[in-house]
């Protein structure tokens, strides 16, 4: 509650600076004189992390796309912890904060690489500026790839924050030895919840639509698939039903990978085969129905 | 010189509705060139043909000597495009917009100098959501100008805009003649169509109805003009001489009179009004106007 109150201080002097800059003309500071080639010019990993920069940029400066990645999962690890405290809960069976930091950190990438890039590709597309980008000679992939870049990014923060917070505000020990199966789970979940996102969005008919369906979809699956309470309280077809869904095999690989029993580097194959499988279907479905042109039709 | 667009037979049918019906345009290089008609005569959906947004049913379409169905990034390096709908780039500032787009491009133009092209220097640093709508469709034209183009569309520019707002937009447009720049410019605004157009052509119901340059647009140069004035208490329209009668087209308190000589019967009538003593403090002449043309050439035919 008290990150709760700091925040929304924050944001209130941080939107008064704001109103501030707005009324008072800026200076015109000319930019430096370019040197050297373009990012263009300098070939395509150039130019993807050229355009995740600025979708980086972009994405820190939308108020509802931070709260709802950034500080939303934190604000869930912080409740869940402070109710359940030190229960021994999962399948792992271990005290509940150190369960909450792999379940949270699972929202905290879906968060990052499904909800907010179907919001986001939904604006753009729907604004016109998908279309006005289509129109320049920047390759389709290169803005696929660099958003995508972006959502991983965005993912790890999201991540290592809320490691951070579980280590040093409620003493969670992070484990070391298997920071590969973390990091390969998160990686390979976000492309795959990435490539969803584009699959998804094809549905969407407008930027209104966008944030209730996704949620409408996204919470069920969280309540089944071990994010919010542990899977091991729902009957066995809940179980089955959840299985074959992704978010229950990233939830699951982050929570082998973190927990202090497992052995090896904590690479759960068949979890990270699964959420590869979802990618590949995202992405095939998505090259078929992808739309860079507004749904709403104009003269 | 080959034309910078050429359009030939151009058709794009969607089910039994022809939304254009068969279309031939040539364009030259530095020509700005105004495709003038009301909402949904067919506008749009040849630029964004011409644009390579959409395919055709029919013809043959040449943009820089490319067909606009097959163009790849090296002709998209040549084409400008301002659309009719697109916002600004979401938590970018102007000049952070046009650094993300100059990166598209292999030789962009200078930031700076295109920030200063659309007047836009004393928003460089404000966020692109939050310009007006004018200053919002500058940047628009900023972003279609870093690449530094060859031809540029731009779709309906200034609709929706205050007088002030679309002064400022086409003094912008103006500056692109500067330039050198190849203009095609949609709108449905004949102002905007006779103020800044070398060449108009007027498309109503999917085809070209009229095309010409904006004095001689629809034989405007060659149509009758209006003369109209009031006649004194007492005097009526039968009391002219009979060669005015002849070319009366109406009288409802003030007499028209139309003529292809507007001269000459202006001086017969001046002569009669002062031979009788009387004054036509009212008098107007009128050659027809841009409107008046595209008015009686975009009526839907019964």
């Amino acid at each position: 509650m008290i990150l709760l109150w700091l925040w929304r201080r924050w944001r209130r002097r941080r939107d008064a600076a704001a109103e501030e800059e707005a009324e008072t003309p800026a200076e015109f500071r000319p930019t430096p004189a370019r040197k050297g080639p373009t990012a263009a010019a300098r070939g395509p990993v150039a130019l993807v992390l050229h355009q995740a920069y600025y979708d980086l940029r972009g994405f820190l400066r939308n108020k509802q796309a931070r709260f709802f990645t950034l500080a939303l999962p934190l604000l869930f690890l912080v409740v869940f912890v402070s109710v359940f405290g030190s229960d021994k809960i999962g399948p792992t069976n271990v005290a509940a904060r150190t369960y909450y930091v792999p379940g949270i950190s699972a929202l905290a990438v879906i968060a990052a690489s499904f909800v907010n890039l179907v919001i986001t590709i939904t604006v753009l597309r729907e604004e016109g500026i998908l279309k006005r980008r289509r129109a320049t000679p920047v390759p389709a992939w290169t803005l696929i790839a660099g958003r995508t870049l972006m959502a991983i990014a965005v993912s790890l923060i999201s991540m290592i924050v809320l490691m951070l917070v579980g280590r040093f505000a409620y003493g969670v020990k992070l484990p070391t030895r298997t920071i590969p199966g973390i990091a390969l789970t998160a990686v390979v979940g976000s492309i795959s919840f990435c490539a969803l996102a584009y699959a998804f969005s094809t549905a969407i008919e407008n930027e209104d639509a966008a944030q209730p369906m996704v949620q409408a979809i996204m919470l069920p699956l969280y309540f089944i698939s071990g994010v919010f309470i542990p899977a091991v309280n729902l009957p066995n077809w809940l179980k089955h039903v959840a299985q074959v869904f992704p978010v229950e095999h990233l939830s699951d690989g982050l929570h082998h990978a973190f927990a202090p029993t497992t052995t090896g580097a904590g690479i759960i194959w068949s979890d990270i085969g699964v959420l590869a499988l979802w990618g590949a279907i995202g992405l095939g479905f998505a090259l078929w129905r992808f739309s860079w042109l507004p749904k709403a039709a104009t003269g | 010189m080959e034309p910078v667009v050429s359009v030939h037979g151009l058709r794009k049918r969607y089910g039994q509705f022809e939304a254009v019906a068969g279309i031939d345009l040539e364009i030259e290089r530095g020509e700005i060139f105004a495709f003038l008609g009301p909402n949904g005569a067919g506008k749009t959906t040849t630029v964004e043909i011409l644009e390579g947004f959409r395919t055709r049913t029919e013809g043959v379409v040449s943009v820089l000597g490319v067909d606009p169905a097959k163009g790849d990034p090296a002709w998209r390096n040549r084409v400008g495009a301002v659309l009719q709908e697109s916002n600004a780039e979401p938590g970018l500032t102007v000049r952070e917009s046009l650094q993300l787009y100059s990166g598209y491009y292999n030789e962009p133009r200078d930031i700076d100098e295109t920030i200063a092209l659309v007047g836009l220097q004393e928003k460089a640093d404000t966020i692109g959501t939050n310009l007006s709508g004018g200053q919002r469709r500058r940047l628009d034209v900023a972003l279609a100008l870093i690449g530094d183009p060859e031809l540029i569309f731009l779709d309906e520019p200034t609709t929706g805009f205050d007088p002030s707002a679309r002064r400022t937009a086409w003094h912008v447009i103006d500056g692109l003649r500067e330039l050198g720049k190849t203009v095609f410019l949609t709108t449905h605004y004949m102002e905007e169509a006779e103020q800044l157009a070398d060449r108009i052509a007027v498309i109503a119901g999917g085809k070209i109805v009229a095309e010409g340059t904006p004095g001689t647009l629809g034989g405007r140069n060659r149509m009758a003009a209006t003369i109209r004035f009031t006649l004194p208490e007492g005097t009526g329209a039968d009391d002219l001489p009979p060669e005015l009668r002849a070319l009366l087209a109406g009288e409802d308190g003030r007499v028209t009179l139309t003529t292809q000589t507007p001269l000459a019967h202006l001086h017969v009538l001046t002569d009669w009004a002062i031979a009788r003593g009387i004054d036509l403090p009212d008098i107007d002449v009128r050659r027809p106007t841009l409107e008046d043309v595209y008015l009686e050439l975009t009526e839907a035919p019964a």
